[in-house]
Protein backbone atom coordinates (compact mmCIF):
# COMPACT_ATOMS: atom_id res chain seq x y z
CA UNK A 1 0.00 0.00 0.00
CA UNK A 2 1.76 3.58 -1.06
CA UNK A 3 1.29 6.34 0.94
CA UNK A 4 -1.05 8.23 -0.89
CA UNK A 5 -3.48 5.16 -0.49
CA UNK A 6 -3.40 5.40 3.47
CA UNK A 7 -3.95 9.18 3.23
CA UNK A 8 -6.91 8.31 1.08
CA UNK A 9 -8.43 5.58 3.83
CA UNK A 10 -7.82 7.72 6.55
CA UNK A 11 -10.07 10.60 4.58
CA UNK A 12 -12.47 8.32 3.88
CA UNK A 13 -12.56 7.06 7.67
CA UNK A 14 -12.46 10.89 8.62
CA UNK A 15 -15.01 12.04 6.24
CA UNK A 16 -17.26 8.91 8.21
CA UNK A 17 -16.30 9.77 11.71
CA UNK A 18 -17.53 13.54 10.61
CA UNK A 19 -20.66 12.65 9.30
CA UNK A 20 -21.32 10.24 12.70
CA UNK A 21 -20.20 13.09 15.13
CA UNK A 22 -22.49 15.30 13.23
CA UNK A 23 -25.55 13.48 13.69
CA UNK A 24 -24.80 12.75 16.66
CA UNK A 25 -24.17 16.35 18.03
CA UNK A 26 -26.08 17.97 20.90
CA UNK A 27 -27.42 21.19 19.62
CA UNK A 28 -27.88 22.90 16.51
CA UNK A 29 -24.98 24.84 16.50
CA UNK A 30 -22.37 21.84 17.24
CA UNK A 31 -23.93 20.24 14.30
CA UNK A 32 -23.69 23.22 11.68
CA UNK A 33 -19.63 23.07 13.42
CA UNK A 34 -19.57 19.54 12.14
CA UNK A 35 -21.24 20.12 8.58
CA UNK A 36 -18.75 22.45 7.76
CA UNK A 37 -15.98 20.47 8.45
CA UNK A 38 -17.54 17.56 6.82
CA UNK A 39 -17.72 19.52 3.87
CA UNK A 40 -13.80 20.75 3.85
CA UNK A 41 -13.16 17.33 4.21
CA UNK A 42 -15.42 16.11 1.31
CA UNK A 43 -13.76 19.35 -0.83
CA UNK A 44 -10.34 17.19 -0.09
CA UNK A 45 -12.19 14.15 -1.31
CA UNK A 46 -13.23 15.75 -4.46
CA UNK A 47 -9.59 16.78 -5.28
CA UNK A 48 -8.44 13.22 -4.76
CA UNK A 49 -10.76 12.46 -7.64
CA UNK A 50 -9.06 14.96 -9.68
CA UNK A 51 -12.35 16.97 -9.35
CA UNK A 52 -11.05 20.41 -8.58
CA UNK A 53 -14.36 22.29 -9.96
CA UNK A 54 -16.33 19.94 -7.71
CA UNK A 55 -13.91 20.72 -4.74
CA UNK A 56 -14.10 23.99 -5.36
CA UNK A 57 -17.57 24.70 -5.21
CA UNK A 58 -17.96 22.38 -2.14
CA UNK A 59 -15.71 24.37 -0.44
CA UNK A 60 -17.11 27.58 -1.52
CA UNK A 61 -20.96 26.70 -1.69
CA UNK A 62 -21.45 23.56 0.02
CA UNK A 63 -19.19 24.21 3.41
CA UNK A 64 -18.99 28.28 3.17
CA UNK A 65 -22.53 29.82 2.32
CA UNK A 66 -24.60 26.59 3.81
CA UNK A 67 -22.09 26.94 6.92
CA UNK A 68 -23.06 30.42 6.96
CA UNK A 69 -26.92 30.30 6.43
CA UNK A 70 -27.48 27.06 8.75
CA UNK A 71 -25.44 29.38 11.46
CA UNK A 72 -27.66 31.82 10.82
CA UNK A 73 -31.15 29.48 11.12
CA UNK A 74 -29.40 28.05 14.51
CA UNK A 75 -28.87 31.14 16.27
CA UNK A 76 -32.41 32.15 15.88
CA UNK A 77 -34.17 28.67 16.53
CA UNK A 78 -31.58 28.67 19.93
CA UNK A 79 -34.60 29.23 21.94
CA UNK A 80 -37.02 26.51 20.83
CA UNK A 81 -34.24 23.64 19.96
CA UNK A 82 -34.73 22.09 23.49
CA UNK A 83 -38.49 21.53 23.05
CA UNK A 84 -38.40 20.32 19.07
CA UNK A 85 -35.87 17.48 20.52
CA UNK A 86 -38.20 16.53 23.36
CA UNK A 87 -41.74 16.28 21.08
CA UNK A 88 -39.44 13.37 18.63
CA UNK A 89 -40.02 10.62 21.11
CA UNK A 90 -41.55 7.07 20.90
CA UNK A 91 -43.05 6.10 17.30
CA UNK A 92 -42.02 9.15 15.17
CA UNK A 93 -38.56 8.82 16.28
CA UNK A 94 -38.66 5.16 15.75
CA UNK A 95 -40.06 5.74 12.00
CA UNK A 96 -37.45 8.29 11.51
CA UNK A 97 -34.55 6.22 12.80
CA UNK A 98 -35.71 3.05 10.18
CA UNK A 99 -36.45 5.76 7.32
CA UNK A 100 -33.13 6.89 7.30
CA UNK A 101 -31.55 2.90 7.98
CA UNK A 102 -33.55 2.04 4.76
CA UNK A 103 -32.37 5.33 2.66
CA UNK A 104 -29.47 4.52 3.78
CA UNK A 105 -29.67 0.43 2.74
CA UNK A 106 -31.04 1.76 -0.54
CA UNK A 107 -27.49 4.04 -0.94
CA UNK A 108 -25.70 1.25 -0.82
CA UNK A 109 -27.34 -1.11 -2.56
CA UNK A 110 -27.45 1.25 -5.64
CA UNK A 111 -23.22 1.91 -5.03
CA UNK A 112 -22.71 -1.85 -5.08
CA UNK A 113 -24.21 -2.42 -8.20
CA UNK A 114 -22.35 -0.06 -10.35
CA UNK A 115 -21.39 -1.44 -13.64
CA UNK A 116 -18.13 -2.39 -13.38
CA UNK A 117 -17.15 0.32 -16.40
CA UNK A 118 -20.05 3.10 -15.91
CA UNK A 119 -21.33 4.72 -18.55
CA UNK A 120 -19.39 8.08 -19.82
CA UNK A 121 -19.78 11.34 -21.77
CA UNK A 122 -16.43 12.46 -20.87
CA UNK A 123 -15.21 11.15 -24.47
CA UNK A 124 -17.59 13.22 -26.43
CA UNK A 125 -17.48 15.76 -24.33
CA UNK A 126 -13.60 16.73 -24.32
CA UNK A 127 -14.26 15.43 -28.43
CA UNK A 128 -16.60 18.60 -28.71
CA UNK A 129 -14.38 20.88 -26.41
CA UNK A 130 -12.86 23.01 -29.37
CA UNK A 131 -15.88 24.52 -30.60
CA UNK A 132 -16.27 25.82 -27.54
CA UNK A 133 -13.52 27.46 -28.05
CA UNK A 134 -13.25 26.85 -23.97
CA UNK A 135 -10.30 24.93 -22.31
CA UNK A 136 -12.41 23.60 -19.10
CA UNK A 137 -14.45 20.45 -20.13
CA UNK A 138 -17.01 21.81 -16.84
CA UNK A 139 -17.29 24.82 -18.15
CA UNK A 140 -18.08 23.63 -21.20
CA UNK A 141 -21.08 20.98 -20.18
CA UNK A 142 -22.21 24.07 -17.48
CA UNK A 143 -22.84 26.56 -19.86
CA UNK A 144 -23.06 24.73 -23.30
CA UNK A 145 -23.82 21.30 -23.26
CA UNK A 146 -26.52 21.44 -20.64
CA UNK A 147 -27.14 25.16 -20.46
CA UNK A 148 -30.85 24.74 -20.19
CA UNK A 149 -30.28 22.66 -16.62
CA UNK A 150 -27.99 25.99 -15.65
CA UNK A 151 -30.35 28.19 -16.75
CA UNK A 152 -33.08 26.88 -14.18
CA UNK A 153 -30.39 26.35 -11.32
CA UNK A 154 -29.88 30.35 -11.40
CA UNK A 155 -33.64 31.03 -11.96
CA UNK A 156 -34.34 28.29 -8.25
CA UNK A 157 -32.12 30.47 -6.52
CA UNK A 158 -34.14 33.85 -7.90
CA UNK A 159 -36.95 31.88 -6.40
CA UNK A 160 -35.05 30.98 -3.31
CA UNK A 161 -34.59 34.87 -2.55
CA UNK A 162 -38.31 34.86 -3.09
CA UNK A 163 -39.07 32.52 -1.05
CA UNK A 164 -37.04 34.27 2.03
CA UNK A 165 -38.40 37.41 1.31
CA UNK A 166 -41.80 36.46 1.50
CA UNK A 167 -41.45 35.69 4.91
CA UNK A 168 -41.65 39.21 6.20
CA UNK A 169 -44.20 40.54 8.10
CA UNK A 170 -46.33 43.31 6.16
CA UNK A 171 -45.53 45.98 7.40
CA UNK A 172 -41.40 45.39 6.66
CA UNK A 173 -42.42 44.02 2.76
CA UNK A 174 -40.10 46.33 0.69
CA UNK A 175 -37.42 46.87 3.77
CA UNK A 176 -34.15 46.64 4.15
CA UNK A 177 -32.84 42.98 5.84
CA UNK A 178 -30.19 42.27 8.78
CA UNK A 179 -28.96 44.65 10.96
CA UNK A 180 -28.48 48.43 10.37
CA UNK A 181 -24.98 49.61 9.54
CA UNK A 182 -23.55 50.76 13.09
CA UNK A 183 -21.46 53.89 14.05
CA UNK A 184 -18.79 51.58 15.65
CA UNK A 185 -18.35 48.41 13.90
CA UNK A 186 -16.73 45.28 15.75
CA UNK A 187 -13.15 46.65 15.26
CA UNK A 188 -12.19 42.88 14.59
CA UNK A 189 -14.08 42.19 12.21
CA UNK A 190 -14.24 45.37 10.84
CA UNK A 191 -10.52 44.93 10.34
CA UNK A 192 -10.91 41.55 8.57
CA UNK A 193 -13.50 42.93 6.32
CA UNK A 194 -11.48 45.68 5.13
CA UNK A 195 -8.44 44.26 4.60
CA UNK A 196 -9.96 40.83 3.00
CA UNK A 197 -12.40 42.35 0.67
CA UNK A 198 -10.47 43.90 -1.73
CA UNK A 199 -8.45 40.51 -1.84
CA UNK A 200 -11.33 38.72 -2.24
CA UNK A 201 -12.96 40.89 -4.68
CA UNK A 202 -9.78 40.10 -7.39
CA UNK A 203 -9.81 36.62 -6.66
CA UNK A 204 -13.47 35.96 -7.57
CA UNK A 205 -13.13 37.97 -10.46
CA UNK A 206 -9.91 35.92 -11.38
CA UNK A 207 -11.68 32.52 -10.22
CA UNK A 208 -14.38 33.09 -13.10
CA UNK A 209 -12.27 34.39 -15.71
CA UNK A 210 -9.51 31.52 -15.40
CA UNK A 211 -12.61 29.34 -15.40
CA UNK A 212 -12.98 29.31 -19.19
CA UNK A 213 -9.66 27.16 -19.29
CA UNK A 214 -8.49 25.92 -15.74
CA UNK A 215 -10.95 24.81 -12.61
CA UNK A 216 -12.83 27.83 -11.48
CA UNK A 217 -15.87 29.78 -13.46
CA UNK A 218 -19.05 31.65 -12.56
CA UNK A 219 -20.52 29.62 -9.32
CA UNK A 220 -17.13 29.76 -7.49
CA UNK A 221 -16.14 33.10 -8.50
CA UNK A 222 -19.65 34.69 -7.76
CA UNK A 223 -19.36 32.72 -4.63
CA UNK A 224 -16.48 34.37 -3.49
CA UNK A 225 -17.51 37.97 -4.51
CA UNK A 226 -20.62 37.15 -2.39
CA UNK A 227 -18.80 36.21 0.97
CA UNK A 228 -16.86 39.49 0.85
CA UNK A 229 -20.45 41.11 0.70
CA UNK A 230 -21.64 38.65 3.55
CA UNK A 231 -18.35 39.74 5.74
CA UNK A 232 -18.65 43.16 4.83
CA UNK A 233 -22.30 43.44 6.12
CA UNK A 234 -21.34 41.29 9.03
CA UNK A 235 -18.67 43.65 9.79
CA UNK A 236 -21.52 45.89 9.67
CA UNK A 237 -19.17 48.81 7.70
CA UNK A 238 -22.54 48.55 5.42
CA UNK A 239 -26.07 47.67 5.84
CA UNK A 240 -28.42 45.42 3.11
CA UNK A 241 -29.88 47.36 0.70
CA UNK A 242 -33.48 47.64 0.62
CA UNK A 243 -35.09 44.62 -1.27
CA UNK A 244 -37.83 47.23 -3.44
CA UNK A 245 -34.11 48.58 -4.92
CA UNK A 246 -34.99 48.25 -8.30
CA UNK A 247 -31.08 47.80 -8.90
CA UNK A 248 -31.30 45.01 -6.30
CA UNK A 249 -33.75 43.07 -7.92
CA UNK A 250 -32.38 43.85 -11.56
CA UNK A 251 -28.97 42.18 -10.50
CA UNK A 252 -30.59 38.95 -8.79
CA UNK A 253 -32.44 38.43 -12.18
CA UNK A 254 -29.34 39.63 -14.50
CA UNK A 255 -28.06 36.25 -14.50
CA UNK A 256 -31.24 34.10 -15.77
CA UNK A 257 -32.47 36.69 -17.83
CA UNK A 258 -29.09 37.32 -20.17
CA UNK A 259 -29.11 33.47 -20.20
CA UNK A 260 -32.49 33.14 -21.65
CA UNK A 261 -31.96 35.93 -23.85
CA UNK A 262 -28.40 34.16 -25.14
CA UNK A 263 -30.22 31.32 -25.74
CA UNK A 264 -33.88 32.38 -27.56
CA UNK A 265 -31.28 34.34 -29.45
CA UNK A 266 -29.52 30.88 -30.48
CA UNK A 267 -32.67 29.50 -31.76
CA UNK A 268 -33.16 32.87 -34.51
CA UNK A 269 -29.28 33.15 -35.20
CA UNK A 270 -27.52 29.97 -34.19
CA UNK A 271 -29.95 27.12 -35.57
CA UNK A 272 -31.03 25.90 -32.18
CA UNK A 273 -32.47 26.62 -28.53
CA UNK A 274 -29.08 27.49 -26.52
CA UNK A 275 -26.75 26.92 -30.03
CA UNK A 276 -24.08 29.19 -29.69
CA UNK A 277 -22.89 30.64 -32.94
CA UNK A 278 -20.06 28.65 -34.51
CA UNK A 279 -16.50 30.40 -33.94
CA UNK A 280 -17.84 33.21 -31.47
CA UNK A 281 -19.12 30.97 -28.66
CA UNK A 282 -16.51 31.63 -25.97
CA UNK A 283 -17.43 35.16 -26.10
CA UNK A 284 -21.28 34.36 -25.54
CA UNK A 285 -20.29 32.04 -22.87
CA UNK A 286 -18.29 34.39 -21.18
CA UNK A 287 -20.96 37.12 -21.58
CA UNK A 288 -23.42 35.01 -19.87
CA UNK A 289 -21.29 33.57 -17.46
CA UNK A 290 -20.09 37.40 -16.18
CA UNK A 291 -23.78 38.08 -15.53
CA UNK A 292 -24.19 35.22 -13.69
CA UNK A 293 -21.81 35.78 -11.60
CA UNK A 294 -23.71 39.33 -10.87
CA UNK A 295 -26.69 37.11 -9.86
CA UNK A 296 -24.79 34.48 -7.55
CA UNK A 297 -22.64 37.65 -5.76
CA UNK A 298 -26.14 39.02 -5.06
CA UNK A 299 -28.28 36.33 -4.52
CA UNK A 300 -26.30 34.44 -1.76
CA UNK A 301 -25.38 37.49 0.53
CA UNK A 302 -29.29 38.42 0.27
CA UNK A 303 -30.27 34.56 0.66
CA UNK A 304 -28.31 35.00 4.16
CA UNK A 305 -29.33 38.46 5.23
CA UNK A 306 -32.99 37.09 5.60
CA UNK A 307 -36.14 38.73 5.58
CA UNK A 308 -36.66 41.89 5.73
CA UNK A 309 -37.02 43.46 9.62
CA UNK A 310 -37.17 46.93 9.21
CA UNK A 311 -39.44 48.97 7.42
CA UNK A 312 -39.34 50.78 4.08
CA UNK A 313 -38.02 54.15 3.66
CA UNK A 314 -41.06 56.31 2.96
CA UNK A 315 -40.64 57.17 -0.71
CA UNK A 316 -41.52 61.17 -0.61
CA UNK A 317 -41.21 61.93 -3.79
CA UNK A 318 -44.79 60.29 -4.37
CA UNK B 1 18.81 13.47 -2.49
CA UNK B 2 19.85 17.29 -2.91
CA UNK B 3 19.94 20.11 -0.47
CA UNK B 4 16.62 21.17 -1.31
CA UNK B 5 15.16 18.35 -0.84
CA UNK B 6 16.55 18.18 3.10
CA UNK B 7 15.79 21.37 3.23
CA UNK B 8 12.02 20.92 2.27
CA UNK B 9 11.75 17.47 4.07
CA UNK B 10 13.18 19.17 7.54
CA UNK B 11 11.00 22.40 7.19
CA UNK B 12 7.68 20.66 6.09
CA UNK B 13 8.81 17.95 9.02
CA UNK B 14 8.51 20.86 11.34
CA UNK B 15 5.57 22.24 10.15
CA UNK B 16 3.88 19.13 10.86
CA UNK B 17 6.07 18.62 14.41
CA UNK B 18 4.31 22.23 15.05
CA UNK B 19 0.77 21.08 13.97
CA UNK B 20 0.69 18.10 16.00
CA UNK B 21 1.44 20.03 18.97
CA UNK B 22 -0.74 22.54 18.51
CA UNK B 23 -3.49 19.65 18.13
CA UNK B 24 -2.36 18.03 21.17
CA UNK B 25 -2.53 21.17 23.06
CA UNK B 26 -6.47 21.91 21.63
CA UNK B 27 -7.28 18.69 23.09
CA UNK B 28 -5.75 18.56 26.42
CA UNK B 29 -5.48 22.40 27.29
CA UNK B 30 -8.30 22.68 30.19
CA UNK B 31 -9.39 26.26 29.11
CA UNK B 32 -10.58 28.31 26.01
CA UNK B 33 -8.00 30.91 26.09
CA UNK B 34 -4.88 28.02 26.02
CA UNK B 35 -6.67 26.37 23.43
CA UNK B 36 -6.92 28.88 20.97
CA UNK B 37 -3.16 30.06 22.01
CA UNK B 38 -2.14 26.21 21.41
CA UNK B 39 -3.77 26.97 18.10
CA UNK B 40 -1.58 29.94 16.54
CA UNK B 41 1.26 27.52 17.12
CA UNK B 42 -0.35 25.52 13.97
CA UNK B 43 -1.43 28.75 12.34
CA UNK B 44 1.00 30.66 12.52
CA UNK B 45 4.67 28.40 12.88
CA UNK B 46 3.11 25.24 11.08
CA UNK B 47 1.78 26.06 8.33
CA UNK B 48 4.44 29.06 7.45
CA UNK B 49 7.14 25.92 8.01
CA UNK B 50 5.16 23.86 5.68
CA UNK B 51 4.77 27.01 3.12
CA UNK B 52 8.55 27.39 3.36
CA UNK B 53 9.72 23.69 2.83
CA UNK B 54 7.07 23.81 -0.21
CA UNK B 55 8.53 27.31 -1.67
CA UNK B 56 11.96 25.60 -3.93
CA UNK B 57 9.63 23.17 -5.14
CA UNK B 58 7.00 25.32 -6.73
CA UNK B 59 6.34 25.79 -10.58
CA UNK B 60 6.87 29.43 -11.12
CA UNK B 61 7.58 32.13 -9.42
CA UNK B 62 4.02 33.28 -9.45
CA UNK B 63 3.08 29.43 -7.41
CA UNK B 64 5.41 30.48 -4.99
CA UNK B 65 3.71 34.01 -4.73
CA UNK B 66 0.24 31.95 -4.04
CA UNK B 67 2.04 29.84 -1.07
CA UNK B 68 2.75 32.48 0.15
CA UNK B 69 -0.62 34.79 -0.23
CA UNK B 70 -2.42 31.41 1.33
CA UNK B 71 0.21 31.52 4.23
CA UNK B 72 -0.84 35.27 4.87
CA UNK B 73 -4.31 35.23 4.16
CA UNK B 74 -4.60 32.24 6.89
CA UNK B 75 -2.91 34.56 9.46
CA UNK B 76 -5.55 37.15 8.75
CA UNK B 77 -8.11 34.58 8.98
CA UNK B 78 -6.42 32.82 12.15
CA UNK B 79 -5.71 36.24 13.82
CA UNK B 80 -8.88 37.67 13.92
CA UNK B 81 -11.14 34.85 14.62
CA UNK B 82 -9.41 34.14 17.87
CA UNK B 83 -9.14 37.67 18.76
CA UNK B 84 -13.35 37.43 18.40
CA UNK B 85 -13.16 33.83 19.83
CA UNK B 86 -11.20 35.10 22.95
CA UNK B 87 -13.45 38.51 22.90
CA UNK B 88 -16.36 36.06 23.26
CA UNK B 89 -15.02 33.68 25.98
CA UNK B 90 -14.14 37.10 28.42
CA UNK B 91 -17.63 38.51 27.64
CA UNK B 92 -19.15 35.24 28.54
CA UNK B 93 -17.15 35.44 31.60
CA UNK B 94 -16.52 31.60 32.00
CA UNK B 95 -13.45 30.51 30.65
CA UNK B 96 -14.39 26.26 30.29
Amino acid sequence: MSVLQALDIGLAFLVFAVAAWTIFARGAFAATVGYVVYGLLLSLVWIRLFAVDVALTEAAIGSGVTGVLLIGAAARLRGAETEDERSLTGLPRVFTAVLCVLITAALAAVVLLFPEQGPSLAPQSMQHLPETGLGNPVTAVLIAYRAFDTMLEKVVLVLAVVGVWSLAADRYWGGAPGEPRAERPEPTLAFLAQVLAPLGILVGIHIFWVGADEPGGAFQGGAILAAMWIIVMMARLTEAPSTSAFWLRLALIAGPLVFLIAGVSGAIFAGGFFAYPPGFAKPVILFIEAFMVLSIAVTLPMLVAGPPRREPKVDRSR
Amino acid sequence: MSLVDLFSIAAIGAGVFFFLAGTVGLLRFPDALSRLHALTKADNLGLGLIVLGLLPRAESPLAAFKLLAIWALVQLAGATTAQLVGRAVRRKGTAA
